[in-house]
């Protein structure tokens, strides 16, 4: 008397897949999917929890870990968030460099997803060249936060730190070149034969049912629905650049493909618009020609001989580069309840240092009035929204963070039923699953 | 005689530490955002396939080098522990990035306070994410180490203090703070 | 008021936050719009009667439910502020066709956390109520798979309350600091 049973096989929690820690129990006939299981949570890091205990601007740490592959679209959705609980404005500059950078972050997450995925299908000289695409990226964001990766670079009310200079051309000069391994990744798999039938027609899911699960981004660009957070409520600059939203038919795997590297392509349009729509830098008030070495103000501003301080440049680490005084009000909100004061003046003069005290030290620091908001920007796997309750002390009362892969990981049961169980890998890895924003 | 056979014998150990240390057949336990700067590593800018580490083994059963990038959580403890015991000596684990070695600044109810809790570890690599140059510096050090044929590790020993969150070792009262002066001077 | 953020309403025509409140008066506790994200704080019992007209009424159209989150006001600013309700729930809603966003809270006791399900509704809800389940211990009625999401099953407690310490871990396995 023979039986037929459906198999379980377990893909656990540590697996080949570059994206990161999740457990699908799945539930086979043959090869064929019956259903699948998902289990996550293996790389939950408390971040709710921790922003918390810690203040405003502690916060950005945390941020920058949960989509580890776009960091500064975390940092610029959490900064937007609290200055709209504040109620302030920050200056243009600032606009379009926190533009600037969360485009660059976006490249990088389609770079990282397109070319994982593209290694598990066995095109491995693919993931090879967006991981030097990557690079170049990398290092001209580590030119201007001074790390490649967990930058913590936007502040509330502002940046960091101003572009350096000649920044833009090499920014170009790197453009081009990113560019060209698109074109390079473009020839090598777009017409091929294996990748084409190994993506198309897989994993598609239709526009009713993305909508209903709540999903957002590239995957619910694929079945054809034009929302972007972008277009639809603009932030920052958004409303003032020109570029596409690509958008696909069908929902299947090849059309996120497509629309992954069309976008990428939209953000390096809107990069170079923003180099060329940037209102101009630092503003040099009158500043004396001499330049004065940092230990030497200092010693001056102890021994109370500070006439003229407030004019003369003084020489700082280069770890502070941009974030001097002559850059300060270009990139920082004109509140002093919020943005810390240049350096110069912390260690200079007397109100800075109170200033920089009244931010800094436990029981005081940033006070929003109490209330709650949410605001949502446009993170690279789709709406990434930042719920901030305020108790008008200065720990956050609850920070809450959507995810945009939570709802997608919540509905991929719907794109794997019916298709084999070696689908299973394009299909996951044109989720973009990151585990750390997933989990949070 | 018995020289020469000495002889040999080291010459041996010295050729087969050399051709294990330049054959690393790793196993990438990535989790988290170190798992970026893994694959830095591992790509063509900073290449460790010079190192002969370029080929993962998907496998712990043909590994023999476990790499831990990236925190693990309390969930995922037991899996690491698992896949641990699942590999065949001689086998060295390679602690990468902060959370791995001590927890990192993820001082809460989900995270495994650094892996040697748990698995005993050769190298630590200690960054948010290391630069790829640091993780080199790693993977040589682990080199000399398998050249030697050691397999040194430490483990959580209860009866050390040392390393271990700050409410553990008592140093964040005045009285926990002097006592543990006292402590170390007695 | 931060005007980059601003979405342009037609004139003329009711917000979302109107239309409830002429079709609910009864449910709607409290209402506010703090910068510009219009809020409406209704009652346990009528939120499936509500949710139900977010979605299906032609003029509000909330086809997209973006959120599902809870927030717990024990000892809120530092008991300087006293809120009547241990919990709540917050629901944010948006609407592809019309453009508008609403969000709605739900206020619940601390003796018996409990709210209807909105899964019949909106498929997301599902992962979304599973992990305000294992991190707040609120349950909805008619989920059909309520258990933890992020924690392991061995847990006990739930973590996001504000009686939960933040660094109170329990291993397992490995030491138990």
């Amino acid at each position: 008397m023979t039986q037929t049973r459906s198999m379980l096989l377990n893909v656990g929690p540590s697996h080949p897949a570059m994206h990161g820690v999740i457990r699908m129990i799945m539930e086979l006939d043959g090869e064929k999917i019956k259903n699948v299981e998902i289990e996550i949570g293996y790389l939950h890091r408390c971040f709710e929890k921790m922003c918390e205990t810690v203040m405003y601007a502690q916060c950005f740490p945390y941020t920058d870990r949960l989509n580890y592959v776009s960091p500064l679209i975390n940092n610029v959705g959490f900064a937007l968030t609290v200055e709209k609980l504040l109620g302030i404005d920050i200056p243009e500059r600032a606009k379009y460099i926190r533009v600037i950078m969360s485009e660059i972050s976006r490249v990088t997450d389609h770079l990282t997803c397109i070319g994982a995925s593209a290694m598990e299908l066995g095109a491995m000289s693919v993931f090879l060249y967006m991981i030097k695409a990557r690079e170049f990226l990398y290092e001209l964001v580590e030119e201007i936060t001074g790390a490649r990766l967990t930058i913590s670079y936007v502040r509330i009310g502002g940046v960091k730190a101003d572009l350096t200079e000649g920044f833009v051309d090499k920014a170009f000069k790197k453009i081009a070149d990113v560019r060209k391994v698109l074109i390079e990744t473009d020839e090598l798999l777009t017409r091929n034969r294996i990748f084409f039938d190994r993506l198309k027609g897989i994993g598609k899911i239709s526009a009713q049912d993305a909508m209903d699960y709540g999903m957002t981004g590239p995957f619910l660009r694929s079945t054809g629905i034009n929302y972007d957070v972008r277009k639809a409520s603009p932030y920052l600059v958004y409303d003032r650049l020109d570029f596409e939203v690509p958008l696909g038919s069908t929902g299947d795997n090849l059309d996120r493909y497509f629309v992954r590297m069309a976008e990428m392509e939209q953000s390096l349009r809107i990069v170079e618009q923003c180099f060329q729509q940037m209102p101009e830098g630092p503003v040099s008030a009158d500043l004396t020609g001499a330049v004065v070495p940092a230990a030497d103000m200092v010693d001056s501003a102890k021994r109370g001989k500070t006439e003229g301080l407030i004019e003369e440049e003084v020489d700082l680490d280069p770890t502070l580069q941009g974030s001097t005084r002559k850059y300060h009000d270009a990139i920082n909100a004109r509140r002093k309840d919020v943005v810390l004061p240049a350096k110069e003046n912390t260690y200079g003069n007397i109100e800075g240092l109170m200033n920089h005290f009244k931010l800094v030290m436990y029981g005081h620091g940033i006070r929003p009035p109490a209330g709650e908001v949410y605001l949502p920007v446009e993170g690279a796997n789709g709406e990434l929204g930042f719920y901030i309750v305020s108790d008008g002390r200065d720990n956050p009362w609850r920070v809450r963070v959507r995810p945009p892969c939570f709802p997608i990981m919540a509905g991929l049961h719907k794109c794997l039923v019916g298709d084999m169980m070696a689908d299973l890998v394009p299909t996951f890895g044109s989720v973009n699953m990151i585990a750390g924003e997933l989990d949070h | 005689m018995n020289e020469a056979s000495n002889f040999f014998t080291s010459k041996l150990k010295d050729a087969l530490g050399w051709a294990r240390k330049f054959s690393i057949f790793q196993y990438p336990f990535v989790t988290a955002c170190c798992g970026m700067e893994y694959m830095s590593t591992a790509a063509s800018h900073y290449d460790i396939d010079r190192f002969g580490a370029g080929f993962p083994r998907f496998s712990p059963r043909q590994s023999d080098v476990l790499f831990v990038v990236g925190t693990i959580s309390q969930k995922m403890a037991p899996v690491l522990k698992t896949v641990h015991d699942q590999m065949c000596d001689p086998k060295w684990v390679v602690a990468f990035g902060v959370c791995t070695c001590t927890g990192g600044f993820y001082d809460n109810y989900a995270t495994v306070m650094g892996i040697d809790t748990i698995i005993p570890v050769d190298i630590y690599i200690p960054g948010c994410p290391p630069r790829p140059e640091n993780v080199i510096d790693g993977l040589m050090k682990l080199q000399d180490k398998i050249q030697k044929g050691e397999q040194s590790r430490t483990l959580y020993d209860p009866n050390t203090k040392i390393g271990r969150p700050a409410e553990v070792q008592g140093a964040y009262t005045v009285e926990g703070h002097i006592k543990h002066i006292e402590s170390r001077s007695s | 008021m931060t005007d980059n953020i601003s979405v342009p309403k037609p004139a003329g025509l009711l917000t979302p936050l109107q239309r409830i409140q002429e079709k609910f008066p009864a449910l709607i506790k409290e209402t506010h719009a703090f910068r510009g994200d219009e809020t409406a704080v209704i009652q346990a019992a009528g939120l499936a009667e509500v949710a139900a007209f977010l979605k299906e009424s032609p003029e509000l159209d909330f086809n997209f439910l973006m959120d599902l989150s809870a927030v717990d006001y024990l000892f809120y600013a530092g008991g300087r502020i006293q809120k009547e309700f241990r919990f709540e729930v917050v629901y944010h809603f948006y609407s592809l066709k019309f453009n508008h966003r609403i969000r709605i809270k739900v206020p619940l006791d601390e003796k018996n956390p409990e709210v209807d399900s909105l899964t019949g509704l909106w498929s997301a809800a599902n992962w979304y109520e599973r992990e305000v389940w294992d991190m707040f211990g609120i349950r909805f009625k008619g989920h059909p798979n309520l258990k933890r999401i992020l924690m392991y099953e061995e847990f006990q407690g739930h973590p996001l309350r504000k009686d939960y310490p933040y660094n109170k871990r329990q291993p397992l396995i490995g030491p138990k600091t």
